[in-house]
């Protein structure tokens, strides 16, 4: 069969084309996004009508997921790690109704926080959910996972979560597909009150859940996945989960010498681990992320063998692992190169040149003045780039939509004006349901919509908020005359500045809206126009 | 065989198409490669990297270890020096001199240039230059640093040949000779 050259992301993506997925929902979210891009982009995908539109936030991706699975179809729904916060409900409750179709639940982790504002372990999330959880080490094994997670999900009648992290996520590699698998047929749950979670069902439900533990527990051991190597060295034992199996055997080129149990599959295949106890002096865990697995190894009394890992000091506590990391926690020494020279500067990321959001802050600091630092709430996107220098902008950056409803808490605590900064695609993300708060209390805010008609930092996927803005805000019942249409400009600088000020004076609910469209999805889209109708001159 | 490469530049100077580049070239030839890249935020105008591993044995980690690196190729020169301690004692720095300047505090490109030349094997030249003289655009010196590289990467010209003809084609037959014209022009100035 054919080799393919694919991210992790897109492994997974042609992982679940070829396991007989019907429907892939997602938001975009470093390190997630190329999955869905991957499937909008793929030909089979088109050929099967496969769904691959984006979904308003990551509950709206979820939930249809769920819903498609309920008509006996397989879907996939596919998240950054903190989109899982966003979709907690219907993930935790999906566990509960249990599957028609198979459903996977995609959790793309970022630790060392390269793009994201924490690095929250989505293990957890499986952990007591009481789900099966997988956690590939390479681009094939994520390729395969995603192929047979289907299968998994409908015979343990769960959702399954397949778990990745960013340096598998955007590692390329090369990948050997298998045979690939009709979609469903769809049908309706055999049981018809499955998915009616009233009290009394779901606890019946919730039994059955539990009752499958040790079902689940057998899976992980029998797993392809999951591997006991044997080594010649008794004096310590490895644990090592998803890409940490990686680091450890890049420090042993000719064979690791201890007894390591590979686990990319769980909940935790406890015979294996009972064996490397046995067998082994001390116990060393590795995990690519939070010690979940070490702690519930370790104990709270922390009192058989020695065990190694990130709470005991052998590794960082925080941010991801790498080969060095590792190697130090094997007690191997690795030569490192020159220092870097000490001139060199940082280079932050920062917002393009030509960018609308720049315009924006530009008037704001100018409108601002008279009321002085501290009342700015921003939110997720590259406007969050105005914490940087010049702008020193914002004074907030929490959660999707948090820039209205902190506002709105601010200005309740007697901050007045306050001022809320979101994106369109975040606004309709997770904004408008704070935006329906404000206006309901009329609170004093002046919430700014910087809309750049995308979902810019993610790489320009398609905003929701499209053409839709002012509907939305006035639907929601923001009176006419407090939404206010800015053109971010240079040359409307002075112009801008006065709507702010206005606005800012005005004691309830306002909504600016800055619209001109992010100048590198306008490129993207011209190369294209561009290409087009150099294709039909052909 | 085995090479570990260090890819290094700003968001945008185009070091993914390098990786993409060898990568083909690679996998045309039946080696196995893991390369990682940085997508996301750090991607606005902000520093980028890529750990590109090439071997004839299956490789275990997509991250390559401090003190691990056969080669530095930066399009970039500050950013050539930023991943040093990756660098091998006898590794290679091949670097373009020509800076990319959107910070306030970029250093003086003169102390760039010693510490670059202080490297046991290095390699610099100014791409952008080169590109514009031999191809007409400095869009293609990404493609002229992947020419500098390429007598140390342990293929032919042809295999790189193959991969430029693969990754562009579909834009036309223009933008694959303005490539290989590229790629020539960069192994030439590395040979000098």
């Amino acid at each position: 069969m054919q080799k393919l050259l694919l991210l992790g992301d897109e492994a997974i993506a042609q992982g679940a084309i070829d396991g007989g997925m019907s429907g892939c929902y997602a938001y975009p979210g470093t390190p997630s996004t190329e999955i869905m891009e991957y499937v909008q982009h793929s030909k089979e995908a088109a050929e099967k009508s496969l769904h691959r539109q984006w979904s308003a936030n990551e509950k709206t991706a979820t939930e249809s997921a769920i819903g498609m699975s309920y008509a006996g179809k397989r879907a996939m729904a596919c998240m950054k790690h903190v989109g899982v916060n966003v979709a907690a409900d219907a993930f935790v409750n999906a566990a509960i109704t249990g599957v028609n179709g198979g459903l996977v639940i995609l959790a793309a982790d970022d630790p060392s926080m390269h793009s994201s504002q924490n690095e929250q372990d989505s293990r957890f999330y499986g952990d007591f959910s009481l789900i099966p959880i997988l956690e590939p080490a390479t681009q094939q094994e994520a390729y395969d996972m995603a192929y047979s997670a289907f299968e998994l999900s409908e015979k343990m009648n769960t959702p399954v979560l397949l778990r990745v992290t960013t340096r598998l996520a955007h590692s390329r590699s090369g990948v050997v597909r298998k045979t690939p698998k009709p979609e469903l047929k769809g049908s309706l749950p055999k049981d018809t009150k499955q998915f009616i979670l009233l009290p009394s069902i779901a606890r019946e439900n919730y039994k059955k859940l539990l009752a499958m533990q040790p079902e689940m527990e057998k899976a992980s051991d029998e797993s392809d996945f999951n591997r006991y190597e044997k080594g010649s060295d008794k004096k310590l034992g490895v644990v090592a989960c998803g890409i940490a199996y990686n680091y450890l055997m890049e420090n042993y080129p000719d064979g690791c010498p201890y007894d390591v149990v590979k686990i990319s599959q769980y909940p935790l295949p406890r015979k294996k681990i009972e064996d490397l106890k046995e067998n082994c002096d001390e116990l060393l865990i590795l995990e690519e992320g939070q010690p979940l697995i070490e702690r519930l190894i370790r104990g709270y009394f922390d009192e058989g063998k020695p065990i190694h890992g990130r709470l005991n000091g052998s590794l960082p506590r925080d941010g991801e692992l790498n080969p060095e990391l590792v190697a130090k926690a094997l007690g191997i020494q690795l030569e490192e190169g020159k220092p870097i020279p000490e001139m060199l500067a940082g280079r932050p990321p920062a917002l393009c040149p030509g960018c609308s959001h720049r315009d924006v802050y530009n008037a704001l600091a100018v409108a601002l003045e008279p009321y002085g630092d501290g009342r700015v709430f921003s939110d997720i996107g590259c406007y969050t780039l105005g914490a940087l220098a010049p702008f020193n902008a914002i004074n907030s950056c929490v959660d999707m939509g948090a820039s209205i409803t902190m506002a709105i808490g601010a200005s309740d605590a007697g901050l007045v004006p306050a001022v809320a900064m979101i994106g369109d695609s975040t606004f309709t993300h997770s904004g408008m349901t704070g935006l329906l708060d404000a206006v309901i209390k009329d609170s004093p805010i002046v919430v700014i919509i910087s809309d750049n008609s995308t979902t810019g930092m993610t790489g320009g996927q398609k905003s929701h908020a499209e053409g839709r803005l002012f509907d939305i805000v006035k639907g929601l019942g923001v009176p006419d005359v407090h939404i206010r249409a800015m053109n971010p400009l240079k040359k409307h600088h002075e112009t801008n500045v006065q709507i702010m000020k206005e606005e800012l004076e005005h004691k309830g609910v306002s909504v600016i809206i800055p619209q001109r469209e992010c100048i590198q999805t306008a490129a993207r889209k011209n190369r294209a126009k561009h290409k087009a109708k150099k294709n039909k001159n052909i | 065989m085995k090479i570990d490469i260090i890819l290094a530049g700003v968001g945008g100077q185009g070091i993914l198409t390098i990786a993409a580049a060898i990568g083909t070239a690679a996998v045309n030839k039946g080696l196995y490669i893991k390369q990682a890249e940085v997508h996301g935020m750090s991607q606005r105008g902000g520093d980028v990297q890529s750990n590109l591993r090439i071997s004839d044995k299956p490789i275990h980690s997509d991250l390559i270890a401090k003190g691990g690196a056969d080669m530095i190729l930066s399009v970039e020169p500050m950013e050539s020096l930023r991943y040093l301690p990756y660098l091998k004692k006898d590794g290679y720095l091949i670097t373009s001199t020509k800076p990319f300047i959107n910070i306030p505090n970029y250093p003086e490109l003169e102390d760039l240039m010693k510490a670059i030349k202080a490297m046991d094997h290095h390699v610099a030249i100014d791409a952008d230059q080169i590109a514009k003289d031999e191809v007409g655009s400095a869009r293609a010196s990404n493609i002229v640093m992947l020419g500098a590289a390429s007598p140390f990467l342990k293929m032919e010209m042809s295999e790189f040949e193959d991969a430029l003809k693969e990754l562009f084609g579909r834009k036309g037959e223009e933008v694959v000779e303005m490539n290989i014209k590229a790629l020539r022009a960069g192994r030439k100035m590395a040979e000098k």
